[in-house]
């Protein structure tokens, strides 16, 4: 349907002889509606950060942050071992997805010829894991990565990986359209000073893209940190009393310490989720401050 | 200019250097695919295996789910798990979709530039909070203090109720910012015909923008639902962990995600029937999401043409 189409279906349907009161309470109570909408959502943030605060601020202490979980005691109980975890994750992460994603971007932007079906094969498969639940990149984790093929065991580098797969689409998609502000006569000025493409593309595109790309590897790095499911079913450690020492050990990370707490039927210890959650979202939230700042210190006006 | 250069160049060092980057970075296009292959060939491997011990009728059509149980008593229906899917989806599904369409249409039609600067992060924070954390609200707020304080109801700790709601707050944010896209991108002489025509803007933005962004909201819904449905661990933690095919929404519920992550621990052994059972169910659940995800690819591209 056209444009003019749609207006003209409009004009047959939409026949007002003047603004009746029957109209005007239809009004009214439609933007109650939206108000409603939208105070919603609102409020479901509200209540959750307040619950979550409520449980777990009085929890939180260094002792909370420093000590190792404990099985038995609550008091005695802290996520040392889950914060090493999940900075190691995301190191393994942004070491993974960085290189790969940008390189995917820039190939499907500036090289990719859209008539050949390979590549349109590669876009809409990029979508597609896009949508793919992250429970069953577990799967993929668990059959392909921690045994199968690559057979690297209950490992960190097996969680850093597949976390990385889970994420990838993610930076790719977000730098794609970073690469795709920057406008063409930049790229033809640099061309027609007689640059290779490449050059053109490291020297011209990707400075002008930076920030953009930086912003959705932070928003990747702090969707990793905080998916529980595809850890839980590669089987990482639980309440594990070390701190992993290289990427061939055991480890935990924070969301499944928290999911652990969850579990347990004695409240204190879903106290303690709650504190660990309060950890867990400063971290996130100092992660998306970095990329506001960063894109609105760098981005890049066209 | 020293020489002449012929119109026909051999390839010089430059040039082969030019396409082995290009070769480099199509390799690292090629990942992704190979990582779809990777998960197509490690689901359909043990999905057959599976199958060799359990026709594919009972599967499908049986209606008790039991691999808990002694090998003697177990059962393969997969029908329960699907309901419990379907059904959490649909209760989150009757809270995102009126509250997500609503709270797009005012951020495109209706929000002053101010309002929208504020309300927008908030939908990003909300979007971004892992669902861990609200798992955690479903468990210890949502059913104990909202449901059973506050409205009385007689729920079980774990209910689909309480998982479903928190599950479809979850969804809000996807499906208002998609739902924002789709009416933001109807031209604005569609408003301002309609505005001619005596509308007023509630009008407009019902009658007119709406329909005209139809595409777009049916593939934002679409989205929500394929999320909702691979969602995890929510249900995990606030649904229960009962396969169930009843329609009481204060009972205990699992979905096909969460029966996944709550059998899937690393000690599970390698080629038995529990661990074949994730994968089928895992690959039925892929099955599900990729054909929502198909639909609302299509109907994304088919909303573009009109305009563009």
């Amino acid at each position: 349907m056209t444009g003019a189409q749609i207006a003209a279906r409009a004009a047959k349907h939409v026949v007002i002889p003047k603004a009746s009161g029957k109209d005007r309470a239809f009004a009214a109570f439609f933007q109650a509606l939206m108000y409603g909408a939208i105070g919603l959502s609102m409020l479901a943030l509200a209540t959750l950060l307040y619950d979550v605060a409520r449980d777990g601020a009085p929890r939180i202490s260094w002792d909370f942050l420093t000590s190792f979980p404990s099985r038995i005691i609550p008091a005695n109980s802290g996520i040392q071992s889950a914060i090493y975890g999940t900075l190691w994750l995301m190191v393994i992460c942004a070491v993974i997805v960085v290189p790969l994603g940008i390189a995917t971007a820039i190939y499907l932007e500036e090289y990719a010829d859209r008539t050949k079906w390979w590549n349109r094969l590669v876009e809409v498969n990029i979508q597609n894991l896009a949508a793919v639940p992250s429970v069953v990149y577990g799967i993929l984790g668990l059959a392909f990565i921690v045994r199968g093929p690559v057979s690297l065991g209950r490992t960190l580098l097996a969680g850093g990986i597949t976390l990385s797969l889970l994420v990838l689409p993610v930076v790719i998609i977000v730098a794609r359209e970073a690469i795709r502000a920057v406008p063409p006569s930049i790229r033809e000025g640099s061309l027609a000073l007689g640059a290779t493409q490449w050059q053109t593309i490291w020297k011209q595109v990707l400075p002008g893209s930076i920030a953009g790309i930086a912003t959705g590897v932070i928003l990747a790095l702090s969707r990793a940190i905080g998916e529980t499911a595809p850890l839980l079913v590669i089987g990482a450690a639980v309440n594990p009393r070390f701190n992993p020492d290289g990427l061939g050990s055991a480890f935990t990370a924070l969301p499944i310490q928290i999911f652990a707490w969850t579990q347990d039927p004695n409240r204190e210890f879903v106290e303690l989720a709650a504190a660990a959650i309060l950890v867990m979202m400063v971290v996130l939230l100092l992660m998306n401050s970095v990329a506001i700042f960063l894109r609105n210190r760098y981005e890049q006006k066209w | 200019m020293g020489h002449r250069t012929s119109m026909v160049r051999r390839p010089s060092g430059r040039s082969r250097f030019e396409g082995a980057v290009k070769g480099i970075l199509f390799g690292a296009a090629a990942v992704s695919v190979l990582t779809t292959i990777a998960i197509v060939f490690s689901l359909l491997n043990e999905t057959l295996s599976f199958f060799g011990d359990v026709p594919i009728g009972d599967f499908l059509f049986g209606t008790k789910w039991t691999p808990q149980f002694a090998a003697d008593q177990q059962s393969f229906g997969v029908l329960p798990l699907v309901w419990g899917t379907l059904y959490l989806t649909g209760i989150g599904l009757i809270v995102a979709i009126p509250v997500g369409i609503l709270s797009g249409m005012y951020l495109s039609e209706f929000a002053p530039r101010r309002v929208r600067k504020v309300i927008k992060p908030i939908l990003e924070v909300l979007a971004g909070v892992p669902t861990i954390v609200f798992g955690y609200f479903a468990l210890t707020f949502f059913t104990p203090e909202v449901l059973k304080n506050g409205l009385g109801l007689d729920v079980n700790q774990f209910n689909a109720l309480s998982a479903g709601i928190v599950l479809g707050i979850l969804v809000v944010p996807t499906i208002a910012t998609l739902v924002e896209d789709a009416m933001s991108s109807v031209p604005q002489s569609l408003r301002e015909g309609s505005a001619g025509l005596g509308a007023n803007r509630v009008q407009t933005a019902v009658r007119v923008v709406f329909p005209a962004a139809l595409s777009g909201v049916v593939a934002a819904l679409v989205l929500g639902a394929s999320r909702a449905i691979g969602e995890t661990v929510i249900i995990l933690i606030a649904g229960g962990q009962q396969a169930n095919l009843s329609l009481n929404p204060y009972e205990s519920y699992q979905s096909m995600a969460a029966f996944i992550a709550a059998t899937a621990r690393g000690d599970i052994p390698t080629g038995s029937i529990k661990y074949e059972t994730i994968f089928v169910v895992g690959m039925t659940l892929f099955v599900f999401t990729l054909i929502l995800n198909m639909v609302s690819i299509r109907l994304v591209r088919k909303y573009r043409q009109v305009y563009e």
